[in-house]
């Protein structure tokens, strides 16, 4: 009759039928009414504590707040964060390069600083630098914390990254490299030339979903006293008394941020895989960690997007 | 007091093994409940059921997007002051518990992605298969795609593990006496050995973290799927 | 709209080398060109040292503008830097500030590396309690009670060795966050020194809510933190003494800390300082 035909671009289930319809669109009205209900229950109880009082909240709307907090706590994360996704690329693809290096020795130095890295936890080694370096009059004091954080995050970062382009030459046909070897490139030139730039572009939505995990990881600066978003947005609440609403604000500013930036991902592994050769793997989600080369298998069922 | 004096009496002081031991058991109960969480999360975004489906983005986007200090502050200030929620009289027990439970919630968004990309590797002719004779959504997914997708995730999900384990240093944001806390006051009381015991602590996580990796590789090879 | 991302990335990049650049500039100043006076202060700390917008308030920022007005360095020549509590002592050490106002109390490992002038105020440990709370009068009346502290302070570990041994303790990142948790009554008590008490129950939010006790049991001097070997202590303990003289001591202390009605422990306070530098307290 009129039902419509839509096509499902799923082979798990069928087009539902008019009972399952029907049962969804219920079950979709009673989970409305269960948020309905919870959110109803958070703000019966924020009222009850006085959090929703209006000067708590009009305050986020203060010209004071976001030009002497959140505007510069947003510009020293978005510092921070840019150049430690420039030095991390830097420091990932020289030491992608040296486990790739023909000299085993060179390769091992290689595993052992990348290894090593990525299994301390960012936290550790921002606090680490942050109180080693303050020893000494090399940094300034204002600008300590910061160095602290770029430092961390780029140890870990780059790490993840010099195995994200390991990983990705591996994953190049094999002809490549020979092809260069054929006409007589040095394995040095084969390397820089031919492998390392087809492998960037392969693993560049990896790399973006990486620069996700630089964002989310300054917040960690707060606890070393650098003065990002999170910081400056405690620091205005603990006057002001709006604490919660100032982190809740933080946490919409980096959601915001870090998810037009995991978009930007999404799009440029489509573009790229619509006008490269290279197979663009696919930004997986799973952050701040590398896979190997999973077996590559034909045919793939498409999850239907929500 | 020699080097190695001064090192011991400060080893001696501070209870490092129980600190990391404490990292330890937190890992271990949140990859728990990430996994399970995270396996419905992957169910709901790959069910027929078009909320579902969008609850289950909609939660991975929010989670994997906001800072782990910021949730787990808000964990804290937010549910434990205002709704007053407590999960123990005892607060060493409750702030663990509540540092678990934030652990979970966040790195199921990661689990649930590392089983869709699982999924993602079983080839449709399996479910074509499991449709042609019968099965449901359910049971097509419980007894063929998952077992299935599961293999090919370890990766993924190694990865993941590894992330939580270093992640559990942030707990010390909830009132957790765990390692990363334990060592900043180390080295702010004991400043001069400040090498010292960022070294002892990173080789802690590096003997955590490891061994994890290596087994995620061994698991991966085992158990990769044949075709 | 590639132009504007490429120029956007050429901005950052001369960010970094901005950076590299600063960095190499300032390792070689070990003291103030004679211009300015550069004074950590906390910046996190309602009614003691706080970021007020694009202002600095609070107590020890009154205190340190004072002294450095009668050691000739007027409000345009006082350049603020912000000392957490980790790196006050390495701060002073590398030369990297003048003095340091960061509720930094004199004690003998301290006096090791660093000098102090002072003290200017003596603090003690206290509790804060909700304004209506008459149970707890002291440490030792805490069994049984939620105690709150931050991470890393030893405060709340000596109320439940020394007063109350079935105290529960938690530990926050602030003592903001401690006054959260204890606005919605899931701590009774927060602790630390009572003028930094004083200092949260004085904020817009919290004024009329919260009292502090008033029963210290602990004695903090608070010192001016100076370069170990230094010459300033006689100049900053006169101007110190000429705040007290002058009545502008008690007005500082009233404006950024008496909204909660404290009262400051009247034996200790105000100071009355000689010239040499501060001693290491008396056990």
């Amino acid at each position: 009759m009129n039902r419509k035909v839509t096509t499902s671009s799923s082979v798990l289930f069928d087009v539902p039928g008019p009972k399952a319809v029907a049962r969804t669109r219920l079950f979709n009205i009673l989970s409305v009414f269960a948020i309905l209900a919870l959110l109803g229950y958070i703000g019966y109880v924020m009222h009850r504590q006085g959090q929703l009082e209006a000067d708590k909240w009009t305050s986020l709307f203060s010209g004071n707040l976001w030009a002497n907090y959140i505007l510069p706590g947003l510009w020293n994360t978005l510092k921070a964060a840019l150049i430690s996704v420039v030095t991390s690329v830097a420091f990932g693809v020289f030491f992608g390069m040296a486990r790739l290096s023909p000299l085993a020795p060179v390769r091992w130095f290689g595993t052992i600083v990348v290894e090593f890295f990525r299994a301390v936890p960012v936290l550790i080694m921002m606090i680490f630098f942050w109180l080693f370096l303050g020893k000494f009059s090399v940094f300034s004091p204002q600008q300590l914390p910061f160095i602290a954080v770029v430092l961390g995050l780029t140890l870990y970062n780059g790490s993840v990254i010099a195995e994200l382009l390991r990983s990705g030459v591996h994953q190049l046909p094999k002809g490549q490299g020979e092809a260069g070897l054929a006409i007589g490139l040095t394995p040095w030139k084969v390397l820089t030339s031919i492998l390392m730039p087809q492998a960037m572009t392969a693993m560049m939505p990896s790399l973006l979903s990486q620069f996700v995990v630089i964002l989310k990881d300054t917040a960690l600066g707060y606890i070393i006293s650098y003065p990002e978003v999170l910081a400056s947005a405690r620091r205005f609440g603990s006057g002001e008394g709006n604490i919660l609403q100032m982190l809740l604000l933080a946490a919409l500013l980096f959601i915001v941020i870090n998810f037009a930036l995991t978009l930007l991902a999404e799009r440029l592994s489509k573009f790229m895989s619509s006008r490269s050769n290279v197979e663009i793997k696919h930004a997986d989600g799973v952050p701040g960690e590398v896979d190997d080369p999973r077996p590559k298998t034909e045919m793939m069922f498409k999850i239907p997007k929500a | 007091m020699s080097f190695s004096e001064q090192l011991s009496t400060l080893f001696a002081k501070y209870n490092v093994i129980d600190a990391f031991w404490t990292n330890v058991q937190l890992t271990f109960w949140a990859a728990i409940g990430a996994f399970v969480l995270g396996s419905i999360l992957a169910l709901m975004r790959i069910s027929p059921v078009p909320s579902l489906r969008a609850a289950g983005t909609a939660y991975v986007h929010l989670v994997r997007n906001t800072p782990l200090t910021i949730l787990m502050t808000l964990a804290i200030l937010g549910v434990w002051t205002q709704f007053q929620l407590s999960l123990s009289s005892n607060f060493e027990t409750n702030f663990f518990l509540y540092a678990i439970i934030v652990l979970a919630i966040y790195h199921a968004a990661f689990v649930c992605e590392a089983i869709r990309s699982g999924v993602n590797t079983v080839p449709t002719g399996q479910a074509e298969a499991a449709r042609a004779i019968g099965l449901g959504f359910m049971p097509t997914a419980r007894y063929v795609i998952f077992p299935q997708a599961l293999r090919g995730s370890i990766t993924p999900l190694g990865n993941t593990l590894i992330a939580l384990a270093k992640n559990t240093t942030v707990a010390t944001v909830a009132s957790v006496a765990e390692a990363s806390g334990m060592m900043k006051s180390m080295i702010e009381f004991n400043s001069d050995l400040v090498f010292m015991i960022f070294f002892v602590f990173a080789m802690g996580f590096v003997v955590i973290v490891v061994p994890i990796g290596l087994l995620t590789t061994w698991a991966s090879r085992k158990l990769a799927v044949k075709r | 709209m590639f132009n504007n991302i490429t120029s956007k990335i050429a901005k950052a990049t001369s960010v970094a080398a901005v950076a590299t650049l600063a960095l190499t500039g300032c390792g070689s100043s070990t003291s103030a060109d004679g211009d300015t006076i550069r004074i950590g202060i906390k910046y996190d700390q309602p009614g003691l040292g706080y970021q007020d917008g694009r202002d600095y308030t609070g107590f020890d920022t009154d205190v340190a503008r004072y002294v450095a007005n009668e050691l000739g360095y007027d409000e345009d020549h006082i350049e603020w830097v912000e000392s957490p509590s980790a790196n006050r002592e390495n701060m002073l050490k590398n030369g990297q500030v003048d003095m340091i106002f960061a509720t930094y109390s004199i004690s003998e490992s301290r006096l090791k590396t660093v000098d102090f002038a002072g003290p200017y105020f003596t603090a003690g440990q206290d509790l804060l309690v909700q304004k209506d709370n008459t149970d707890i009068t002291g440490p030792d009346t805490l069994d049984g009670k939620n105690l709150c502290s931050v991470t890393g302070s030893t405060s709340a570990k000596k109320v439940q060795d020394k007063y109350a041994s079935s105290v529960q303790l938690v530990q926050q990142n602030s003592y903001s966050d401690c006054v959260v948790a204890l606005n919605a009554g899931m701590v009774d008590a927060v602790t630390t020194d009572d003028i930094i008490l004083a200092g949260l129950a004085s904020t817009k939010a919290n004024k009329g809510e919260l009292k502090v006790v008033g029963n210290t049991f602990t004695e903090e001097r608070y010192g001016v933190g100076l370069p170990k070997g230094t010459d300033k202590c006689e100049a900053i303990n006169k101007a110190i003494n000429k705040m007290v003289e002058t009545g502008a001591w008690e007005e500082a202390l009233t404006k950024n800390v008496g909204e909660s009605g404290f009262k400051y422990n009247r034996e200790l306070n105000p100071p009355k300082l000689d010239s040499a530098c501060a001693t290491a307290p008396a056990k």
